[in-house]
């Protein structure tokens, strides 16, 4: 059974003509949320534009509740659908509540005059995305994250199926980023509208959405849902990423790493590694980690920045094996820097390797990191 | 609560505005008419200065507030289309257009001893109008920058103003001496037929404009959001292109090209009350309009007389300060 409530069939989309990408096939069903991602210039807004007729289509069909779109009126697809684009909305002379206000616009009569219900309606999204603070004030003159939150409560006030949004949360910030996505959540699930936006944000991307469509090289490379999508070696593909590397588990990147040989060895785990491996990473040090359990926060790092990493398998005991290779690498290297207070019973043998670096005097505490690029001695 | 005061206070004013330089406008001049004389007279019951207040002053005062309160909404019209605001009926040589074909056609006509009414008045300034508004729509796809536009739209006015005035100076006739001081722009010389014509075409076109408030509304918020909240773009624009060349059009056909009227009432109007909202700004620019031209014409009659100063000269003197300080206005948001 059908149950897309906005699908493309065939679709090319692009400009002048030309066309950009071709046969383009998505679709959300409601209470999904579809996320665009891709590289930019990708076409993912070329894509959102299309689908909402700001752009022509040039080949194929949108299907939006059944209906091909283009044979559709105006009015009727203002009822069911809602954007959030990334073109700026000219407010003249109008309070953040009448920016709102506009979203009631298909429902209102011949001269658009708001009746009690429909100031009930603006008032309620206001408040579901916090807004009510600066919604009296003028447009013009508030924050573009305020403004992006009033143009998400105008899109709900206008009470749609299907919420198109364009990068919505490019000029948010943290908070407010995590914010305008739980709105989002909380609209899937309690009116079950479908939602369909680009993302920047890979991080947020992988959390929030419930499919994602990836964008690249004039195509869409794959869909699927976010466990298919976001693996370390498809990210990186997807991006072209030459420098540094995509983590999939924790949705973050990492710097590339510094070549050479390895000037100091670092005793990690726990989390306590991360700070020092970044910090040698960024003052160009090659370096080597170990001892590293696989299922270590740091080893994840580690992998990613450190020249060699000693690792043995997650949940093993540690073993005179992997000691050994530590122990030849950590010979190697002039400083050893070992970011642990106390070894558990099952980290003894990184007790000894910390031992032997005492003995051979190449310990270097973490509060004199600096000298391995400052050329020592400062402290 | 303090929104409604503001709206009513300024339709108030507006009001009060209209109906003093109505009174004024037939009380100065050569011949003085005191107000007792005015109202014994409207009410039908003679006075030494019946004819000229019957049928010279009053047919001019309708025709001034008419086309001033067209223009104004034409300007209206046109800001919005074009998401200036500093774009008119004038600044965009539309009226200028208008001139051309209505010399042209007067010329024709008159050249071989036909008269012309005012219908063909107004379809040939019609024509001319849309002449230069294709002109500047064709502009307007290529660039994007406001200024460009209105430079480009000057620019059209002044090959426009030029011909006609190439025109005017080898057809050499009679008439073209009154053709001349048309050009240049005036209220004088209306009759009560002029007054029925203009207000057969104005009065359909402000109520027209004022039903489409909704859908003016939405596309001030730019043409992506109108679309989206279900209007027909394409349908709209041709309504708005349409509309304010009718009205610019008209005022063409019966006053000559007048300057700044349709850049500074609107503004005027929108600082006034404080909005943009059609709902309001339609009427509100109409009044508006028609105190401005009442106004100015009042100051072309008097002011030198027994000379009579050219409309445009007097509107340009009070308008294009306004474009000024709406230029610096702007600069100071946008930086």
């Amino acid at each position: 059974m059908d149950t897309w409530y906005i699908r493309t069939e065939h679709m090319d989309v692009g400009y002048d003509g030309v066309p950009l990408i071709r046969n383009i096939e998505i679709g959300v069903r409601r209470g999904e949320i579809l996320t665009l991602i891709g590289p930019n210039g990708s076409g993912k807004s070329t894509i959102l534009k299309s689908m909402i007729r700001q752009l022509k289509l040039l080949a194929g069909v949108v299907v939006l509740d059944g209906e091909a779109m283009a044979a559709m009126k105006e009015g009727d697809i203002a009822k069911k659908m809602a954007i959030v684009m990334t073109e700026r909305l000219r407010a003249e002379l109008m309070t953040g509540e009448d920016v709102v206000a506009t979203g009631r616009y298909p429902y209102t009569g011949r001269l658009g005059i708001l009746t009690a219900a429909d100031k009930q309606k603006v008032r309620e999204a206001v408040a579901l995305v916090h807004g009510e603070d600066f919604a009296d004030r003028p447009f013009s003159q508030i924050s573009d994250g305020q403004r992006q939150r009033l143009l998400l409560a105008r899109a709900v006030c206008q009470e749609p199926e299907v919420i198109v949004l364009d990068e919505p949360t490019s000029f948010l910030d943290v908070k407010h980023k995590l914010e305008l996505l739980e709105i989002l959540k909380k609209l899937v699930r309690e009116r079950n509208v479908a939602v369909l936006m680009s993302l920047h944000e890979l991080d947020l991307a992988q959390k929030i959405s419930d499919r994602v469509v990836c964008v690249a090289n004039n195509a869409v490379d794959r869909c699927g849902t976010p466990e298919e999508i976001f693996t370390n070696e498809y990210i990186e593909a997807l991006y072209g990423m030459e420098a540094g590397s995509y983590n999939a588990l924790f949705g973050s990147l990492e710097m590339g790493r510094v070549a050479g040989a390895p000037r100091a060895f670092v005793i990690g785990g726990a989390g306590r590694g991360i700070p020092v491996y970044r910090a040698l990473q960024r003052r160009g040090v090659p370096f080597a980690a170990g001892i590293l359990a696989e299922n270590d926060v740091d080893y994840a790092v580690a992998k990613a920045l450190a020249v060699e990493t000693v690792a043995v398998p997650a949940f093993a005991p540690m073993d005179e094996g992997a000691f050994d290779r530590a122990k030849a690498v950590m010979l190697g290297c002039e400083h050893v820097i070992c970011c642990l207070d106390g070894f558990g019973e099952l980290n003894q043998n990184n007790r000894q390797l910390r031992d032997e670096a005492a003995v051979r005097g190449k310990i270097l505490p973490v509060s004199r990191l600096s000298e391995l690029w400052t050329g020592g001695g400062a402290g | 609560m303090e929104k409604r005061t503001r709206l009513i206070l300024g339709f108030l004013a507006l009001l009060l505005g209209l109906a003093a330089l109505v009174v004024w406008n037939v009380n100065a001049g050569s011949v003085h008419v005191s107000p007792g004389e005015i109202v014994s007279i409207l009410l039908g019951q003679g006075g030494g200065n019946d004819v000229i207040v019957r049928s010279i002053r009053l047919p001019r005062i309708f025709a001034a507030a008419l086309l001033g309160g067209a223009l104004a909404l034409s300007g209206f019209l046109l800001q919005t289309f074009f998401a200036n605001p500093i774009a008119g009926p004038f600044i965009l040589g539309i009226s200028s257009g208008a001139k051309l074909v209505l010399s042209l056609t007067l010329i024709g006509f008159l050249s071989r001893g036909v008269a012309v009414g005012s219908v063909t008045l107004i379809l040939a300034s019609f024509v001319g109008a849309m002449l230069s508004m294709s002109f500047v729509l064709l502009i307007s796809s290529k660039v994007k920058r406001m200024s460009l536009l209105i430079i480009s739209g000057v620019m059209i006015g002044y090959i426009c103003s030029a011909v006609t005035d190439f025109v005017i100076t080898f057809a050499d006739d009679a008439n073209i001496v009154n053709l001349h001081h048309w050009s240049l722009g005036s209220f004088s010389g209306i009759t009560w037929g002029n007054v029925g014509v203009m207000a057969s075409v104005i009065l359909p076109a402000l109520l027209v404009a004022f039903l489409l408030s909704k859908p003016i509304s939405a596309y001030q918020l730019g043409e992506v959001y109108a679309q989206n909240m279900g209007v027909n773009v394409r349908a709209f624009r041709a309504a708005l292109i349409l509309l304010s060349s009718v009205l610019s059009a008209a005022v063409t056909a019966f006053a000559g090209p007048i300057s700044f009227v349709g850049v500074a009432v609107p503004h005027l109007i929108r600082s006034i009350f404080k909005t943009a909202k059609p709902l309001v700004m339609i009427p509100a620019c109409f009044l508006g309009g028609a105190v401005f031209c009442l106004l100015c014409d009042l100051i072309a009659r008097t002011a030198f007389a027994p000379t009579e100063l050219s409309i445009s000269s007097v509107t340009a003197l009070f308008g294009a300060p306004v474009v000024i300080l709406v230029m610096l206005r702007r600069q100071k948001e946008n930086l």
